[in-house]
Order: structure tokens, then sequence, then C-alpha cells
């Protein structure tokens, strides 16, 4: 039942927002959505914490450990960006001259995306994921073209065509998927059920599963952003609103990495752990370096912490592909301190861009002398993404690396020059858009909108010093579940 | 599912039959250069797909594929080419659609493809029964085609045939090859594919009105730094 609620609630903003969702009134709606959605989902992660994995909806509907903890980081990002949203879209509809009707779009959109995002992580059918990894990519399509500047008109265009491709080609897995499961479990809506699925994994025929999962990959693997088909991401994130981009970033990378992960699950039964492993660990470390190095010659500050959530979501599908229990649990920690750390850096980065009013690392010089506060925001933010303790990235990148030690060694070395070339990218950059003089004619922007970076910094040292037990228990269940 | 041994006699050769139709048309709508009847393959490929889902419909009596061909019948071969057709005229886009390679290599390069679907269909075609044989191989080979035809081509209007055309292949994977997927995920497929349609419908006018063309050379200007 709470699952339905939790769906019913972010489905019900839609049509709220479509008719609502200007001005005030809508920005304090979506907020008040939001807060809603959060409270369900908070209740659901209790009902899960007593009594377990369960379905509903006639198995239609289904919360393990593995997506209660991603559920909840949708939620908490979820409202932490329409809290943001408030103070960002009152500038930039000034800036832009949005009428209210296209502000009723971006808040419809918006909505759409963060229930589309729950009712990935909470269907059990590997058909309706699909179904809804689209929904997502649609409605974020009109979302990167907001502003219907040349720049984010191509931009949005390259993302529906190049994801829209990629996903066609994660439905060719999935109904090859079908094809398999048709053998074992007969034909019917119950076939592409993920717990149905899992039960009789280890006789779905390997040859058809085998392609199957790289077709998943290669879909899925379009919208993590993994290389060589990223192309898209970092024009998405610059050319869209920074909220946008916060929640690209934040919450579809890892809900299209938790798609992959459930397909490697029921790959894993039918052809052993190497095969999925290795090419999540291949596909993983290139774009990890791929990414590191196109940092070094990036000058728009969006495009160079977009490149960077290709390098961190490289590592979490790296981790993901050891495979031993303590490389997912390191996996998932990471991608949960990323999601959080990263809409951090995406809010903080959005207010220094208005006030300088250029997205050119260049030109946003001395935060820290003329609003202490954003300063403050962004260089922690960064500081966090950097891997910097005590956040929780660098206890995952520490478990990540430690791992690799035992698994792979030789990768170790790899691994290591990834992350010292982000280092090199990001950290120098940091430090000239914090300190120094700032230049004159700035326009200093709100401070509320900025209190939600530090709520969720404050969650990332939470989940760096010291993880609640709750979360350590699903995290270590994940994990197993994810081991096989 | 079972189908008669009458309904095997008569019914699978017909199906083996339209799948090679859908391939044809996707070759033939990579060599096609006008936009005009580029709309129009992509309208016949739908009347395919529509044959094909009611002929399995028919075969195996699952009355929900009835359905779902009257629905692909509708969007596929009626609604979408339609309303792409009236774009056409209201954009005023007219004129031969230009190819990046010239049409006898791209023809050479889609025969490598489907090789390369076939090969790649192979161990899993030699698992099926008599029924789908060979249906996933034209079914891939049918979408990498239409995914080469996006490649080569600049036009906006004829990328989104390309796309459309993506989405008619994997169709007809889902119903010829799995006798149909669960109702339930083929209408959200197909709701998906409607709202990605409007969508795009959207997006022909904001070019337009940025660019003045549909050309989408325009949309090149994004550069590594």
């Amino acid at each position: 039942m709470l699952i339905l609620l939790v769906l019913a609630c972010a489905a019900m903003g839609i049509p709220l927002l479509a008719l609502w969702g200007d001005g005030r009134r809508g920005a304090a709606l979506f907020i008040g959505l939001n807060t809603l959605t959060l409270l369900a989902i908070l209740a659901l992660a209790i009902q899960v914490l007593r009594d377990g994995a369960f379905t509903a909806g006639g198995g239609q509907f289904m919360v393990d450990d593995l997506s209660i903890v991603l559920v909840l980081v949708d939620g908490v990002v979820g409202l932490s960006t329409a809290w943001f949203s408030r103070n960002y879209m009152l500038h930039e509809k000034a800036h832009w001259l949005l009428s209210r009707r296209r502000v009723r779009l971006y808040h419809a959109m918006f909505q759409t995306f963060l229930a589309t995002m729950l009712l990935a992580l909470l269907t059990n059918n590997m058909g309706i994921l699909w179904v809804a990894m689209e929904g997502a990519t649609l409605s974020t399509v009109l979302l990167v073209s907001l502003f219907r500047t040349a720049e984010g008109l191509e931009a949005a265009w390259k993302y529906f065509i190049l994801c829209g491709v990629g996903l066609a080609m994660a439905l060719f897995g999935t109904i090859l998927l079908y094809f398999a499961a048709q053998k074992v479990l007969g034909h019917g809506a119950d076939a592409l059920l993920w717990t149905h699925l899992a039960a009789v994994r280890r006789q779905l025929q390997p040859q058809v599963m085998a392609i199957a999962f790289i077709f998943m990959l290669v879909g899925y693997g379009t919208k993590i952003g993994l290389t060589p088909l990223n192309n898209w991401l970092p024009d998405a994130h610059a050319s869209g609103p920074s909220s946008v981009s916060a929640v690209l970033s934040g919450l579809l990378l890892n809900v299209a990495l938790y798609a992959v992960l459930r397909a490697k699950v029921l790959v894993d039964g039918a052809l052993g752990p190497d095969f999925a492993g290795r090419l999540l660990m291949g596909f993983g470390l290139l774009s990890l370096l791929v990414a590191a190095f196109s940092m070094l010659r990036q000058r728009d500050v969006k495009r160079l912490f977009a490149y960077s959530s290709i390098e961190h979501m490289g590592l979490a599908t790296f981790a993901f592909g050891i495979g031993a229990p303590l490389a997912s649990f390191a996996g998932l920690l990471h991608v949960i301190s990323h999601s959080l750390t990263k809409s951090s850096v995406f809010f903080s980065v959005g207010q220094a861009v208005q006030s300088v009013g250029s997205r050119e690392i260049q030109r946003i010089r001395g935060l820290l002398e003329f609003s202490p506060f954003l300063g403050w925001a962004l260089m922690l933010a960064v500081l966090f993404i950097l891997g910097m303790p005590p956040s929780g990235l660098f206890l995952s990148e520490f478990l990540i690396i430690t791992s690799t030690l035992q698994a792979q060694p030789w990768l170790t070395p790899l691994l290591l020059l990834g992350l010292g070339v982000a280092f090199a990218g990001i950290f120098p950059r940091l430090q000239g858009m914090v300190f120094g003089p700032a230049p004159e004619g700035i326009a200093r922007q709100p401070v509320a909108g900025i209190i939600p970076v530090f709520i969720q910094l404050a969650l990332v040292i939470v989940l760096g010093v010291f993880i609640p037990w709750i979360l350590v228990q699903w995290m270590q269940h994940a994990a197993l579940l994810l081991h096989g | 599912m079972t189908i008669s041994a009458q309904g095997l006699a008569w019914g699978i050769p017909l199906l083996r039959l339209l799948a090679a139709l859908l391939l044809l048309l996707a070759f033939a709508m990579l060599a096609q250069r006008r936009l005009l009847t580029l709309i129009h393959l992509l309208a016949w490929q739908g009347v395919v797909l529509a044959t094909g889902t009611a002929l399995v419909a028919l075969l195996t009596g699952q009355t929900e594929l009835w359905f779902s061909a009257a629905l692909t019948l509708g969007l596929k071969a009626i609604l979408i080419p339609t309303v792409l057709h009236r774009l056409l005229r209201r954009l005023q886009v007219r004129g031969d659609v230009e190819a990046v390679l010239n049409i006898p290599l791209t023809l050479l390069a889609g025969i490598a493809l489907v090789i390369f679907a076939f090969s790649l269909a192979a161990p899993i075609t030699a698992l099926t029964g008599i029924v789908t044989r060979g249906m996933v191989g034209i079914a891939l080979a049918a979408v990498l085609l239409a995914f080469l035809m996006m490649i080569t081509r600049r036009k906006a209007i004829s990328q989104v045939v390309g796309f459309l055309a993506i989405d008619n292949g994997l169709f007809f994977a889902a119903t010829s090859a799995t006798l149909g997927m669960p109702m339930i995920v083929e209408l959200g497929v197909a709701l998906d594919a409607l709202i990605g349609f409007v969508i795009l419908g959207v997006f022909f006018f904001q070019i337009r009105e940025t660019f003045d063309s549909m050309d989408l050379q325009n949309l090149e200007h994004i550069r590594e730094e």
C-alpha cells in the first residue's frame, strides 16, 4: 500500500503543477508536494525496516534493500531541489522573461521526472522499468531546452536522439530477456517480473541472456553516461537550468545504473559473475579515465562538473563490476554520497553563475569575498566531490581502492591515475573561483536558496563518519543481493 | 503459446513474408532521398507491423494482441505519418534529403549490417522453436538499418523517421519473436512513443523559430574547449 502511496503522492503533483504551477504559488506547491512525497517515503522505509522486502499491487511493485536506499535519496534530493528551485527560478524567470506557461511547464515536467524516477525504482516489472526510464528522458528534454536558446535546443536534440537510440537498445535487451524468460516462466505478464526472474535466474538460457545484457548495458549505459555514449551528458547539464543539472546528475544517472544492476543479478545467475562484472569494470574504468582527462580542458563550470559526474559514475560502475560484497557496498555508498554532493555542487554553481552572469570558470572569481555563504557552500561541496574526508565519498573511494587491491591489484594504478587527474582538473579551478578579489558588477543572490546545500553536505559527512546502522544493514543486504 | 498445425502451414510462411517486407522497406528508406516518400515508407512499415501483429493474434488466439494490432495501425500507419506529412507542409521543408555517404555505399554498409545482425542473432535463433526462427535476426537488422539511416542524414525530419523506424523494428521483435510482450509493457511503450512524438513536434517549431531552417547542420555549435 505504501508503495502506491509514494507513487500517488508524486504522480498527483503533475496535473496540479500543470494547472497552478506558476508564480509563488507554484514554487510553494512544488515544495509541498515533495515534502509529502518524502514523508510517504519515510513511512515506506519504516515498513521495509520492519518487514523486509515486499511486493504490492499483485506483484507489479516491489521494494527491497537495494531500492529503498535509492528511493530515500530520491526523496531527499527531490525536496532539496524543490527548495533550491524556488529562488533560482525567480531569478531565471526575470532573466529569460519566461512566461507563466513556461514556468508551469517547468514545474510539471520536473514533477513528471521525479515521479518516473520513483516508478523506475519501485516497479517490479523490467518492462515498466524501461517505460519509466524513457518517460524520465522525455520529461527532461523540454527542461533542457527551457530557455529556448540555440545552445539549449542543440543540447536537447542531442540528448533526445542519443538517449532515444540508447534506450531503444535497452528495449531490445528487455525483449530478449522476455524471450529467455518465456522458456522458463511461460507466456504472460509475470514473465518480466524481477522477483520471478530472480527466482529462476539459473535456468535462463545463457546465450540469450548474454546478448540481452549487452543490449541493456549499452542502452542504460548511455543514460549512466558511460563512454563512448556520453556525448549528450555535458551539453544537457550545461544548457539546462542548474536545478535540472542537479537532478540529472543526482538521480537520473543512479536510476540508470540501478537498471543495469537489476539486469546484472539476472545475468550473473545464468552465466556466472565474470561476464557482466568484466563488462562493467571495463566500461567503468574507461569512463573514469576519459572523463578525468576531458575535465582538464573544460572552460565552462557546469560542463566541468558534468564530466565529474561521468567520472564518479564510472567509478561506481567499476566497483559494482568487481562484484565482491565489499565492493558493491562501496559502490552503493559512492552512488548515494555522489547524489547528495553533486546536487549540492550544482546548487552552488547555479547561484554562482547567476551572480556573475557567466558560466565561464575564468569569470567566476572571489566568491568568498562577496558572498561568504555561497563561497563556503561551493568550496565544501567541491572538496567533498573530490573525495576529501570527512565526506562519504572519501570512505567509498577508499573502500573501492581497497577492494580493487584485493580483487584486481593491477588495475589500481589506473584507478588512482583517474582520480588524480580528476583532482588536478578541478582543484586549481576551485581556488580561482572562491579566493581572490571579487570582480565588479556582481549581483548578490538570496542566501535562502543555498541552505539545502548545507543540509545535504551534513548528510554526506554523516555518511563519511558514522553511517547509521539502518543504512549499513540495508546496504549490506543489497551488496549480498548483488553478489548473488 | 501453441499454434495449430493448420496455422503453422500457412501462418508462419506469411509471417516470414511480412518480416521480409519489413526488411525491404528498411532498405528502401535507406536509399530514399525524398522526405515525402520516406514518410510513406514509414507508413507502409506501420501497415506491415499491424498486419504481423494481427496475424500473430489470429494464430495464437490472444485477444489482447488484436487490440495491440489496432493500436499499431492507428498510431504507426495512420496518425504519425499524417502528422509528419502536415508538419512537412506547415514548415515548408521541400526538396531532397541529403545523404552524407553516397547511396550505393550506404546500401553496401546496410548489407554488412544485416549479415552482422544475423550472425549476432544466430545463437538465439538456434535455441528457438520453428515458429520464430529468423525473426530476431530480421528485427535486429531492421533496427540497425534505421540506425544507419539516422546517422547518415542531416535533416531533423529524416532523423525522426529513422527514430520511428527503430521503434518499428523493436516492435516487430516484440510481437513476432516473443509472440507478444505483456500488455501493460506494450501500452507503456506505445504511450512513450506518442509522448516522444508530441515533444518532437514541439521541437520542430522551436528549431524552426530559432534557426529558420530544419537543417541539423545548424545544431553543431557546441564544441569541446
